[in-house]
């Protein structure tokens, strides 16, 4: 095959498109330009899960060992614990396609689950800001071409989204910031003097947990009143805040990325409704803009997904026979701590690494079904692992990109994995397959 | 005697790099680490560069033990472990009605412990008793 062009990553939400990557005997042997070490690192792939499995207990109370089986057996054990459940939860979907995600919908409505996707341990204090007071935002080609002052606030790119600073935002050269990061200003809010906080003109070092104080306060400076500031606000000067007050009305178009600093803290979805005031506030002066870092690549496709199957983002019930949303009551971290849910298919997100360990600890003792490439913690409490192909490497499909723009994951070589969409499809046809046995049996 | 702290966790550009591969000992060495400043890692008698110091991180959810790690850029008072098992063994699940655990902000005791650090099979086996 040789020398593949315009790949695209499938790692993080700045789903960056023109890599180049050398592919020789189906397999990727180099990756040449274009990738930032975390997306070089997917795409060079890593150790698998080698067949599907299934756990076996001998007694009641034994955490078993896992057996490999066929394909077909672990999707008929998955269907059985799927359709038998009376409060079942279908986890993640933000790793994957969007095609394998409309399924995931479908599947939920059939067996009446709470579907929920990681946006809830992520971005989903912005989805709840956003439905509060609107977005007003760009796409990242906008930001390339037009932003000449950059914020990141509780966002670390250098770390995160390693290619985000150099191809949309304060290194990247576009059509009116052609001399790049030299007539660019970088402003960085954070508790620890990140990497890229290291770069910023300005670095407000901020107290852990004031977000909310200092947006308000240059709010307040924003519109004028600077005598109700007082001289030092969650850990800044008023000086540091009438500096950066000053670039945002001197800049011709401001954007403002803000991360998981402002989403996991407290006060959570109040921060970025301040911070999108902040925005409208800057407007009386000039050009702004802000926009989420989301994390995966489509988390924001499984919310785009999610939204136009059933009207709601995330943490949505299906168990009434209509949607019904209520991120407080229905994520999948609120289900596991009051230990509602009774069983839980986990795909393409890894709950066992990255939920708080109350709510793993449900997780660990009701069967769960994971569907993912990879071995991760997850699968040492999984009942049924169902290995699936690498979306971006091995699958092609649909996803998001942070500023909500669709672009399509290429295949780069053949594999024997079947793909997440295939997965859902087979689980959902076994589910519907018990039901109408169980419907003739009934009759 | 331990030091009380406010607990973060976060991403890092090795933990993003292993995400696929967790069961790694590239994924260990960066996740189960706790960064903490140089003047907080005095009081709890961690000498400077001792790379085989280990903590106990204490809070109302649980605790945890990793190693020390010394970064300039934590202020005193901050102690932040890269987002993972170890992190989350001690944080909280309250989502305060937002769906969102509190994964920033914990209030945390650390003191040094010659403690051995669980792997990630022996952490998730905690969660299965």
């Amino acid at each position: 095959m040789g020398e593949v062009t315009d790949v695209v990553c499938s790692l993080c939400g700045c789903v960056c498109d023109d890599i180049v990557v050398e592919v020789e005997d189906n397999e990727v042997k180099k990756v040449k330009k274009g990738a930032c070490a975390v997306g070089k690192s997917k795409l060079m792939g890593h150790g698998r899960i080698k067949s599907p499995a299934v756990r076996e207990r001998k007694g009641e109370g034994e955490s078993g060992e896992l057996r490999e089986c066929s394909y077909d057996e672990a999707i008929k054990k998955a269907a059985e614990i799927l359709a038998a459940a009376r409060r079942p939860l279908l986890y993640g979907w933000s790793s994957t396609v969007c095609e394998a995600d409309k399924v995931g919908v479908e599947l939920a409505e059939e067996i009446g689950a709470v579907i929920d996707n990681t946006a809830s341990v992520c971005h989903g204090p912005s989805v709840l800001a956003i439905q509060d007071v609107g977005l007003p935002s760009c796409t990242l080609g906008e930001v390339k071409n037009r932003a000449d002052l950059v914020i990141y606030w509780g966002a670390n790119p250098a770390a995160a989204h390693a290619n985000h600073m150099k191809r949309y935002s304060f290194i990247s050269k576009g059509f009116w910031t052609a001399e790049g990061k030299k007539a660019k200003k970088l402003v960085v809010v954070d508790v620890r003097k990140t990497a890229t906080a290291k770069m910023a003109d300005v670095f407000l070092q901020i107290e852990q947990g004031k977000d909310y104080l200092v947006f308000s306060a240059l709010r307040a400076l924003l519109y004028g009143y600077e005598d109700v500031v007082p001289d030092e606000v969650g850990g800044v000067s008023k000086e540091e805040l009438l500096e950066v007050v000053k670039m945002m009305k001197e800049a011709k178009f401001g954007m403002t990325f803000f991360g998981m600093g402002v989403t996991h803290t407290g006060g959570r979805h109040n921060n970025i409704v301040n911070a999108i005031q902040m925005t409208r506030a800057a407007h009386t002066h000039t050009k702004f803009s802000i926009m989420p870092m989301r994390g995966h690549y489509n988390v924001a496709g499984i919310n785009q997904v999610c939204t136009w199957e059933t009207g709601f983002p995330f943490a949505v019930d299906l168990s009434r026979g209509y949607p019904w949303y209520n991120p407080g009551e229905l994520s999948a971290t609120d289900l596991l701590i009051r230990r509602e849910c009774d069983a839980a298919l986990i795909i393409a997100s890894d709950p066992g690494a990255h939920f708080p360990g109350e709510s793993v600890r449900h997780l660990a003792k009701i069967p769960v079904i994971q569907i993912d490439p990879f071995p991760n913690p997850t699968t040492e409490f999984a009942d049924v692992v169902i290995p699936a192909a690498v979306s971006g490497v091995e699958a092609e499909g649909n996803v998001y990109r942070m500023d909500n723009i669709p672009i399509r994951l290429r295949k780069l070589v053949e594999t024997e994995y079947l793909a997440d969409e295939e997965i859902v499809e087979r689980i959902l046809q076994e589910v519907r397959a018990i039901k109408e046995k169980e419907g003739k049996e009934g009759e | 005697m331990g030091t009380k702290v406010n607990l973060i966790s976060g991403r890092t550009i090795v933990q993003g790099q292993n995400l696929d591969n967790k069961l790694s000992e590239k994924y260990f060495d960066e996740v189960a680490t706790c960064e903490m400043s140089k003047e907080d890692l005095e009081r709890l008698g961690v000498a400077a560069g001792d790379s085989a110091a280990r903590v106990k991180v204490r809070t109302s959810f649980g605790e945890v033990v990793v190693k020390a790690k010394e970064n300039a850029g934590t202020p005193a008072g901050i102690a932040f472990i890269p987002m993972g098992p170890w992190a989350n063994a001690v944080v909280s699940g309250e989502t305060h009605g937002a769906g969102m655990p509190s994964y920033k902000g914990i209030d945390a005791e650390v003191e040094k412990t010659e403690e051995e650090v669980l792997r990630v099979k022996e952490l998730m086996q905690t969660y299965k008793e």
